[in-house]
């Protein structure tokens, strides 16, 4: 790639060195303009990935100091002992991302084909739980989940709980403190990072392609699944992504819905390192975490096929 | 009953949207409905007796309201700070073609595709190690660093769907570059930059988890709200989480009539 600019040159100038000194620094534009942000990304972001990473490799402790002895036993101390919370925090973050994209697309659906004049309205609807405290709605699902409350009075007397129980998604008549409730409040937290990417990419299908699959004698399912959806994949694929990773890497929902018994990995990490103040071991999860989550990425984008998306 | 049937069948993609907005707003409604409760105990769980108490003194709990300004305060220069700096690399990117520009998508991209307990727990190593004292400066370098990449990929979209003749026409009318960019790049930018803007201000106000990472002992308003999940959460919360709503719907609506109104002139 050369470092020419995509505007036209100047026009015909006069003189030579004049013209050379300005295009000189026309070139250095773009890299001025970056310089103050990339910078802070640098020092403030990438640096610490870097820092963290010799961190993971570290012995000590807080009162002698840490010092780097590329101890690597401890990414298997870690993986070993805290292997039941990585295994949960991808299955709870995955079957959120599924409920997303199960509960998301119908919304995404109706705003972009049938909300018509209501559209802006719904889409007020989505984006302002945005700006109220996340922790206070989340906190919420404390009141609707509540014991003796009404959702579970309803499901008991439907057997709905002796069903859940029976699956392990809950115990005895409770919900609070099951798997179900931290899935429940994933899948609430991120459902708009569903829900906006999906709704992108269905508002730019054209509704004629739509009038042509009805045309064809297509039924109303045969174009969903032959039309619709296929040109909606960008959505999808962005969704999920958008969807998963911060679920898997999520401690709050597990911490205010849960109990012990479902910790993620994030409480993990964080307890390491706010509690424990074992650097090392939060380090070295936290490196376990990132690069799981790659690599699942980089699978992920490359069975999709949508590449161009990142 | 089988005209009922049928009616489901060919409403079921509304009737399904419609419940999942449902269940997005259900908190909402939960929050504003026990912003007017009365708990007996420290918790605000469940429902005891309707009261206004909490709306006629929403600072009456200590420290809530000093976190909310502590918050409001930190969320306006990160914003400030990852306004200007994002849009100014929205630009390059936007416009330019130049060597670093793979390695400078990538290096946006990853604060985005990374979990937030990885940023925030390898920012806080450094500072830890570099013997900085963590409180207002440190949680506002970090918020600073992930709402940059949100302003880039908002103000470049903007910037790249912009016709480029505008400019060149605009240089063609004797415009002096600082000219062109004042009266026809930034305003047609300017949307990109105010959406940029507002989405890091919610990004900064209701960060929690680089925030607990990087606060030391300084307590922001999300970090209130998790500390009464454990001591006790007062009414007062669901008072300002009620407010945040209703101020949010209500600044969307005014922007949109703005905007409808400017259009049909």
């Amino acid at each position: 790639m050369t470092t020419t600019t995509e505007a036209p040159p100047p026009a015909a100038p006069e003189d030579a060195p004049e013209v050379r000194g300005r295009a000189t620094r026309k070139r250095l534009v773009p890299y001025w303009l970056l310089l103050p942000g990339i910078l802070w990304l640098v020092v403030f972001f990438a640096a610490p990935l870097v820092y963290q990473a010799s961190t993971s490799v570290q012995t000590g402790s807080l009162e002698e100091g840490f010092e780097v002895t590329w101890h690597f036993a401890t990414y298997w101390d870690a993986l070993g002992e805290y292997w039941p919370q990585f295994l949960r925090s991808v299955g709870y973050a995955a079957t959120a991302t599924v409920l997303c994209l199960v509960l998301g697309y119908p919304l995404a659906y109706l705003i972009a084909f049938k909300a018509g004049r209501w559209r802006n309205v719904v889409m007020i609807l989505v984006i302002a739980p945005f700006f109220t405290s996340f922790l206070i709605r989340t906190l919420a699902w404390k009141t609707i989940l509540a014991d003796g409350g009404p959702v579970v009075g309803v499901l008991n007397s439907l057997h709905v709980l002796d069903v859940t129980s029976w699956l392990g998604l809950t115990e005895g008549q409770r919900l609070l403190a099951t798997p179900l409730a931290v899935v429940c409040g994933l899948t609430y937290n991120f459902l708009p990072f569903m829900v906006l990417p999906l709704y992108t990419s269905l508002e730019r299908i054209d509704p004629r392609l739509h009038e042509a699959a009805g045309d064809l004698y297509a039924r109303p399912a045969t174009t969903f699944r032959r039309v619709t959806f296929p040109l909606s994949m960008p959505g999808v694929v962005a969704g999920t992504l958008l969807t998963f990773i911060p679920a898997a890497g999520d401690y709050i929902n597990a911490e205010l819905l849960g109990s012990t018994d479902q910790k993620m990995i994030g409480n993990v990490i964080q307890s390491q390192f706010l509690r424990v103040l074992d650097y090392p071991t939060a380090a070295a999860l936290s490196f376990i975490l990132m690069a799981a989550i790659l690599a699942m990425v980089t699978l992920y984008i490359r069975k999709s096929g949508t590449e161009d998306l990142v | 009953m089988r005209a009922v049937l049928r009616w489901l069948r060919r409403h079921l993609v509304v009737l399904a949207g419609l419940a999942t907005l449902g269940y997005l707003l259900l908190p909402n409604l939960v929050v504003l409905v026990f912003s007017f409760n009365k708990p007996n105990g420290r918790f605000n769980y469940a429902w005891q007796r309707f009261s206004t108490d909490a709306w006629t003194d929403p600072c009456g709990v200590a420290d809530l309201c000093g976190s909310l300004g502590l918050s409001l305060r930190i969320a306006v220069w990160s914003t400030l700070g990852a306004t200007v700096l994002g849009t100014m690399i929205a630009f390059a990117l936007a416009r330019y073609r130049f060597r670093a520009r793979p390695a400078v998508n990538t290096l946006i991209f990853l604060p985005m595709a990374m979990p937030e307990v990885v940023m925030a727990a390898s920012l806080a190593t450094l500072f830890l190690n570099m013997g900085i004292r963590f409180g207002f400066w440190t949680i506002l370098i970090a918020h600073v660093m992930f709402c940059l990449s949100f302003v880039v990929t908002a103000v470049k979209a903007r910037v790249m769907s912009m016709d480029p003749r505008l400019e060149q026409a605009a240089q063609d009318l004797y415009a002096s570059p600082a000219q062109t960019f004042l009266r026809v790049t930034l305003p047609i930018a300017a949307p990109g930059i105010a959406a940029g803007a507002l989405l890091s201000f919610a990004l900064s106000f209701d960060d929690f988890i680089i925030t607990n990472f990087n606060a030391g002992s300084t307590v922001t308003f999300p970090m209130f709200v998790w500390g009464s999940a454990q001591r006790g959460t007062p009414v007062q919360i669901n008072v300002i989480g009620t407010a945040m709503f209703l101020i949010a719907v209500l600044c969307v609506l005014g922007a949109q009539l703005l905007s409808g109104r400017r259009k049909r002139s």
